[in-house]
């Protein structure tokens, strides 16, 4: 399967990169390649089978609807930002 | 692993440790080290042993962790520009279970940049080497913390494994190292790779460690849902098949307050041989020492049956399905906003995500994503992701016929030993071949236990996984003690 120069930059758009030019052409090749190796599972039919998205043997896991303490408080949370105002996180203009 | 013995102290074996990862600092296994506090809790233990206190089963035992495990010790890199200078303020739990029983933290291990790799290469940090050669890789994706343990820097690291990151370092430096059954040990505080294939586990240079870690680290965490409750400590079914009538259990005795495991009577088990795996694409002198403990096995009366898993072939395609779709979704928190890196080439809240994420991940992470967005996308979700949920199914399936024909599997972990830094980092094709053998064992949630064996004529280690049903991790760890 071929991956055009279009379709790189749509899944670039979808992952949040600003790939170069260089960039985009090199990781174009990568993923054909994998796309290419990962094809293999057409030559397999699977009518009727089930997909599994988890191995997890249990249901539900149920705790009362309580507030914990937690480990980390407001201060320490925001210490972790570049910047913060107020109490709340600080982003450059959105438009 | 014990200093009980009184013939030591907890500051001296910091001490030694922290003075080995010195020595070995050309080998690159750590990122970062905590010589001051590591040595003031071991002051601490010390202190507590002379008063008679009670100071748990890992008194004193420095351990390394893999630089994805949460703490605020130093900062939790995961080996990417994007998470610097993040300092976590929350602590794993296995962290804290570990701490609970006195072992001393002495530093974060190297890995390939959020556990995406089966090489260490793809470090941001540059590449950890391999404990027997420099000229070659470390395995990954938890390779800093088998080299830790394979040049007794510490007894015991942690690690995680989403498709062999455990299993494939431990071979590749000839240690132990166990993936156990999926949801056997907490994952919270754990940077998330792809949740519905990570395990947490440990590297050790014996089986007797691996089951005193075990024996503490396993049940279930109200911070992790997917746990489950303990197993390893109360499972008194078929369990412990190996010890025979009269002798002493050294595992239940290593943990001095652990309950007692029944041990079945028939010292006879089937081990599984999968024929599937060999063919030409193994390296002959791992084929060669898989054949050599086939034979150990049936010197000691073992059964050996042959397998037939024709689907397993697919499992490396599922699993590369599967697990950068899942990658997609978890990697998305990672923007620049909250924590980690920032970049400063910004104008507006859209250049904060997408440079920030340009800048902080690795070709590798981005292949992933991206790869994970393509098998998500509408047009191609029914074609790549669905079908390969299908497909895993179809694996799980033939893992429990197989498991009514024996009672464990023995296969390679990995296709070759210890390949060169550089031969395959810039063929992901290439790297992916490698993880051929260890994925299929996380598609289905099984545990698997690598154990060394041997080495190749030029003495690179080499290493076999145990494979075992669901909830079969202690007599993987029992078993592979008739294998030493």
């Amino acid at each position: 399967m071929k991956i055009t120069r279009e379709e790189i930059n749509h899944l670039a758009q979808l992952s949040n990169f600003s790939l170069s030019d260089e960039e985009a052409k090199s990781l174009g090749t990568d993923l054909e390649n994998i796309i290419k190796y990962i094809s293999q599972l057409d030559e397999l039919d699977v009518k009727g089978v089930e997909p599994t998205y988890q191995v997890f043997e249990m249901e539900n896991v149920w705790r009362p609807d309580e507030i914990q303490p937690q480990e980390a408080d407001r201060e320490q949370l925001l210490a972790l930002t570049k910047e913060q105002q107020d109490n709340q996180i600080k982003v450059p203009k959105v438009l | 692993m014990k200093i009980a013995d009184k013939n030591t102290t907890a500051v001296s074996l910091v001490e030694e440790a922290l003075k080995k990862a010195q020595k070995f600092a050309d080998y690159h296994v750590f990122n970062f080290l905590d010589n001051e506090n590591a040595l003031k809790k071991a002051a601490e233990i010390d202190k507590r042993i002379k008063k008679g206190e009670n100071v748990g089963r890992l008194a004193g035992v420095p351990f390394a962790i893999k630089d994805n495990f949460l703490a605020p010790v130093g900062s939790t890199t995961a080996s990417a520009h994007i998470l610097e200078g993040f300092v976590s303020p929350v602590t794993a739990t296995v962290i804290k279970k570990l701490e609970a029983e006195g072992a001393i933290l002495v530093g974060r291990t190297n890995l390939d940049a959020f556990a995406h790799g089966s090489s260490t290469e793809n470090s941001y940090y540059g590449p950890t080497l391999n404990s027997a050669d420099q000229t070659r890789v470390a395995g990954g994706s938890s390779g800093g913390s088998a080299v830790a343990v394979a040049l007794d820097i510490v007894p015991f690291a942690t690690g995680t494994d989403t498709g062999g990151s455990i299993r494939q370092p431990a071979a590749f430096n000839g240690i132990y190292g166990l993936k156990p059954t999926y949801g056997a040990v907490s994952r919270y505080g754990i940077v998330a790779m792809a949740s519905s294939t990570d395990s947490i586990g440990f590297l050790t240079r014996t089986p007797e460690d691996m089951d005193l870690l075990m024996s503490i680290c396993a049940g279930q965490d109200p911070y992790d849902m997917t746990t489950l409750p303990d197993f390893y400590n109360t499972n008194t079914d078929d369990l412990r098949y190996f010890a025979p009538d009269g002798e002493r259990n050294i595992a239940s005795e290593a943990r001095n307050d652990g309950p007692e495991r029944a041990c079945r009577k028939s010292s006879s088990i089937r081990v599984g041989a999968i024929k599937d795996f060999d063919n030409d694409t193994v390296h002959p002198e791992i084929r060669q020492a898989l054949k050599d403990k086939v034979e150990q096995l049936k010197q000691k009366g073992h059964e050996i049956i042959e397998l037939d898993m024709p689907m397993l072939k697919y499992a490396l395609a599922v699993y590369y399905i599967v697990v950068p779709a899942e990658i997609s979704s978890n990697l998305s928190r990672h923007d620049g906003v909250r924590y980690g890196f920032r970049s400063d080439k910004v104008k507006n809240l859209d250049d904060v995500y997408a440079n920030t994420r340009n800048e902080g991940f690795m070709a590798e992470n981005k292949r992933r994503i991206m790869i994970g967005n393509f098998v998500l996308s509408s047009g191609f979700y029914d074609a790549y992701y669905l079908k390969a949920q299908k497909v895993r199914t179809l694996i799980i399936e033939e893992y429990a016929k197989a498991f009514e024909k024996c009672d464990f599997i023995l296969t390679p972990v990995a296709p070759n030993p210890p390949f060169k830094l550089g031969e395959k980092v810039n063929d992901p094709v290439a790297m992916y071949l490698e993880d051929v053998m260890s994925t299929p064992i996380n598609l289905a949630g099984l545990p698997a236990l690598t154990i060394p064996a041997g080495t190749t004529k030029d003495n690179l280690p080499l290493g076999l996984q145990l494979i075992g049903p669901r909830r079969s991790d202690a007599n993987l760890i029992e078993l592979s003690k008739e294998l030493m």
